[in-house]
């Protein structure tokens, strides 16, 4: 492709709309305009240059903001879509119920909502590609546009061609009484006042304000993708590691993910508001509102040196109450407290009893989690634990079944041996129900008490991602700030050794402070009145003057 | 007076003021349309009393934030009165920067319907729950609603471009969807007088239902039931029985409350059409006919431009940050937190439209009224219909 020669006698690259030196419109389109287009000041915009190859297609699908814009559309619809039935993370069933739970709950719109996978949507592929493909609409478009930019707004000359200036939404003309140098030093003078950056050259003068603030798009688009990098790193191992346990009140465990640490529960506490419920609360039929949930633990760390599952030397790491809002942060990973189950099962007492005298013969005390097999009560008595179910629910060929391995509904088969029955007797002792499957016996074992604990379920989470999505979002939030609470400001303006001016100005956006700069100029210097080509003159004229109204069907903007 | 009622009064007051305050930016608008000159005046009183009506509230907000402790942004009814109170704050700023008295005609409207719909929830101080307790609820709440105020302008600002450009004479997509608009500000308006007259007289009825997980539940109705709730059975009913028994899945509830909103907004709309003989629309046209449309255009782009990076910030940035510390996961797909990155997006995609696609004028002003929408479907719809975590209220 050859480069354009302006009348000027620059050598703009194929494509370019303005020249680059002195501004003179290029193209044919441009020189029917009334008012050019300066969103990037005329440079050369490869998707709008090429279109032959594959790669220019695939380079100029993504960098429309057309495209852009279906993108974010399609993305903003589908997202909404996931909303419409609660999201499978949130729905407890296990995997295997969740499509019947679909259809129980929603009936028909839940079993179609389920099969085509819109209750797991944000995890689908389909859901992922959207994100993945706006990514990329991201990138293109800004290299396709922020570069060409930068370079043209960074080598920019003063002097403009009159062309170029008289196509400008704001242009002044006219002759002036004072002399050229005067009015030039007064406008310099005025606009370095008001912190713009004025540059002359001859009888040519440029004043520029906040020229950072065209690169603020470009700058949040940056942040964008560090952000979505971010999130694309947690698939990639040891970034990001989320697990849970249940820890007893008393008991210290191994922190699953977190290797080499272990946790002691030490107390779960849970305190409620004492206000007499009222308003919403009473409707819900809430009696109590929830006011802390707090487990004070010590952490403990293995030497260096230890042996993996060696819990004897355990070295102190420090305590810390863990509460919501509050997660314990050690190394990268933190703690929080994400559940509890109050009062679970922790010790069962028994008397063994001889049933005609009610005499006891002494107490046995079942720690619910860590049996023992015999408790030796001295003096020829002795209880044999033969079998324990912790979740006792019911006989499978005469032999007692659990369901799971928490002591819910603990139930023991024992063998009780005293010197009156030294064959001993057998005894079936589940929550309310005695059993004995072998005859008549003469002792018992009376329940006595029951000991309860705590549990509190905790989330370990380690997210080595964050200071990546930290900083991505710190970068869009300074890009989106400055390109929308500053802009960009340019005047032109140019006095022929005749007192003859010719003035232009162009923001890229809040015309209306610029005007107000406009008018202080104005009158500071005695400059022409200006005129905004795209207002309407007067009512009813408004249709002919919109000026660069062909924008809308513009293909690859 | 406790501090509490100081507080109710200190609402009560900015509320009156603020309906003070739409009168007068009437009269502005009337004035300035007959000689100009006294313009000056009633805009000035206007802005006087709206920011009397502020300060009344900015009162309130403060009074109740020490009476309980915590920013009063916790439940429904302190935030949609906060949302409010942002509103106004977000119009007195554009008003100094623009001067534009046409904004108050329309934006304390919608704030005075905005407070007035918040106050029909449990205005009750109630406790926190532990999530709840954290720095962030004032960061990320009041953040967030200030950038949904600001945005909200820019539908106030369309609202009254539309009013100005669309023709009412002839019939058209535009003229029929501007009216759509007013009518369902008069839903609002009807479900706030058919609730409050209900509360007056302090209306109950209470049920037992089976829920949608077959549980035996007691739900208390406050309007008279039009539909009954799944399996429904008397405890105590007054004035009249449900007229339809409703599945588990539809909260009959909810759509009793929707189905009288409707009915007499609908009354009270063909009441104005058969009074005023002509379209709401058409009523305000003629208040709105003087306005700049370049103006109204600007400052309806300008409070995009404002309110997008704040609403970033508050609504997904210090979201995200709390989320992260109270839940474990900074994003976890909760209604409210995709509805808040659906509000983005469309903000987003307004932004590329009006800068690259030149969508300008009326175009801007539609996309305005729908985002406006948006806001209000993640304030009311996400929270009362979609639960999830942030079903507070």
């Amino acid at each position: 492709m050859e480069n354009i020669i302006c009348a000027c006698g620059h050598s703009n690259p194929f494509g370019t709309k303005l020249c680059e030196k002195c501004g003179r419109p290029l193209t044919e389109e441009e020189k029917q305009n009334k008012v050019v287009d300066m969103r990037y000041d005329g440079t050369a915009i490869r998707s709008k240059t090429y279109n032959k190859s594959i790669v220019d297609k695939i380079w100029n699908f993504f960098s429309s903001v057309k495209v852009g814009i279906a993108l974010i559309i399609i993305t903003l619809i589908a997202a909404s879509i996931g909303t419409l039935l609660p999201q499978e993370f949130y729905v407890k069933a296990s995997d295997m119920e969740k499509g019947a739970y679909y259809e129980d709950v929603y009936g028909f719109v839940g079993k179609i909502y389920y099969t085509l996978g819109l209750s797991d949507l944000y995890s689908s592929w389909w859901f992922q590609i959207l994100v993945g493909m706006l990514a990329v609409s991201i990138i293109v478009a800004s290299l396709d546009r922020g570069i060409p930019l930068y370079k043209s707004l960074k080598n920019q000359r003063v002097k403009r061609h009159e062309s170029f200036l008289k196509r400008q939404r704001i242009v002044a003309e006219g002759q002036i009484t004072a002399s050229p140098e005067e009015t030039l030093s007064k406008v310099e003078k005025k606009m370095t006042e008001m912190k713009y950056i004025v540059r002359r050259d001859g009888s040519a003068l440029l004043a520029e304000k906040g020229r950072f603030s065209r690169y603020g798009p470009y700058i949040n688009h940056v942040g964008l993708i560090i952000f979505l990098t971010g999130v694309m790193l947690r698939l990639v191992p040891g970034f990001y590691v989320d697990e849970s346990i249940w820890v007893r009140e008393g008991e210290t465990r191994a922190i699953t993910g977190m290797d080499g640490y272990f946790i002691e529960n030490r107390d779960f506490i849970l305190e409620t508001h004492d206000n007499a419920p009222q308003g919403e609360q009473l409707k819900q039929g809430v009696n109590v509102v929830a006011k802390n949930f707090q487990t004070d633990i010590t952490l403990y760390k293995q030497p260096k040196d230890a042996i993996a599952g060696d819990t004897e030397n355990l070295e102190k790491v420090r305590d810390y109450s863990i509460r919501v809002n509050h997660p314990l942060k050690e190394e990268g990973y933190a703690l929080y407290q994400m559940d509890y189950r109050l009062n679970e099962l922790k010790q069962m007492n028994f008397q063994l009893v001889n049933k005609s005298t009610e005499q006891s013969l002494g107490k046995v005390g079942i720690d619910l989690t860590n049996p023992k097999k015999e408790y030796d009560l001295g003096n020829g008595v002795s209880v044999k634990l033969l079998v324990y179910t912790p979740d006792f629910s019911g006989f499978e060929n005469g032999v007692p079944q659990t369901a799971t391995s928490v002591p819910n509904n603990p139930a023991f088969l024992f063998k009780m041996t005293t010197p009156e029955t030294p064959k001993g007797e057998t005894s079936f002792v589940a929550i309310k129900q005695t059993l004995e499957p072998l005859g008549e016996n003469q002792y018992k074992m009376k329940f006595e008490s029951v000991e309860t604990r705590d549990m509190s379920g905790f989330t370990i989470r380690k997210d080595r991602t964050i200071p990546i999505l930290f900083v991505g979002g710190i970068i869009f939030m300074i890009g989106v700030a400055i390109g929308s609470y500053w802009n960009h400001r340019r005047l032109w303006l140019q006095v022929e050794p005749d007192g003859h001016v010719l003035m232009a100005a162009h923001v890229n956006k809040n015309m209306f402070s610029m005007k107000k700069d406009l008018d202080a100029v104005t009158a500071f210097a005695g400059l022409p009145q200006y005129k905004d080509q795209l207002e309407p003159s007067e009512e009813g004229e408004e249709s002919t003057n919109r000026g660069n109204t062909k924008k809308e069907g513009d293909n690859t903007l | 007076m406790s501090l509490i009622d100081l507080s109710g009064n200190l609402l009560f007051v900015a509320f009156l003021a603020y309906l003070v305050a739409t009168l007068l930016f009437g009269g502005a608008i009337k004035q300035s349309n007959a000689s100009g000159k006294n313009t000056d005046k009633w805009g000035k009183l206007a802005i006087v009393v709206t920011i009397i009506g502020f300060l009344s509230q900015i009162g309130y907000f403060i009074t109740r934030w020490v009476y309980t402790g915590h920013a009063p942004v916790s439940n429904m009814f302190e935030f949609t009165t906060a949302f409010g109170m942002f509103i106004v704050g977000a119009f007195i700023l554009i008003y100094f920067i623009y001067r534009l008295t046409a904004l108050g005609l329309v934006a304390l409207p919608v704030a005075l319907l905005i407070i007035a719909y918040a106050s029909m929830f449990p205005t009750e101080v109630s406790p926190l729950v532990p999530s709840l307790q954290s720095h962030w609820l004032t960061i990320h709440v009041i953040t967030a609603a200030m950038g949904q105020s600001i945005l909200a302008i820019s539908a106030v600002a369309g609202l009254i471009y539309l009013l100005k450009v669309v023709d009412l004479n002839k019939p058209s997509k535009q003229r029929f969807w501007l009216e759509a608009v007013m009518y369902c500000l008069v839903v609002v308006l009807g479900f706030v007088i058919v609730s409050s007259t209900f509360s007056a007289m302090d209306y109950e009825s209470k049920y037992t239902y089976i829920d949608k997980e077959g549980m035996s539940r007691q739900i208390t109705y406050n309007l008279p039931p039009i539909f009954g709730m799944n399996e429904y059975e008397v405890v105590e009913e007054h004035g009249m029985s449900p007229l339809v028994e409703m599945p588990a899945l539809i909260n009959a509830k909810k759509l009793t409350t929707v189905v009288w909103s409707l009915l007499i907004g609908s009354l009270l709309y063909l009441f104005i059409r058969l009074i005023a003989r002509r379209r709401i629309s058409a009523i305000f046209q003629p208040l709105v006919k003087r306005v700049n449309l370049q103006l109204l255009d600007e400052v309806g782009y300008r409070s995009v431009i404002i309110g997008f990076p704040v609403f970033t910030l508050g609504a997904l940035i210090f979201a995200m940050i709390w989320a992260q510390l109270a839940w474990s996961r900074f994003w976890g797909w909760d209604p409210k937190e995709v509805w808040a990155l659906i509000t983005w997006l469309f903000y987003a995609a307004f932004l590329h439209l009006r800068l690259s696609k030149g969508w300008e004028g009326e175009k801007s002003a539609w996309l305005a009224l729908i985002g406006f929408g948006i806001i209000l479907f993640n304030l009311i719809a996400v929270n009362l219909i979609l639960a999830g975590l942030h079903s507070y209220a």
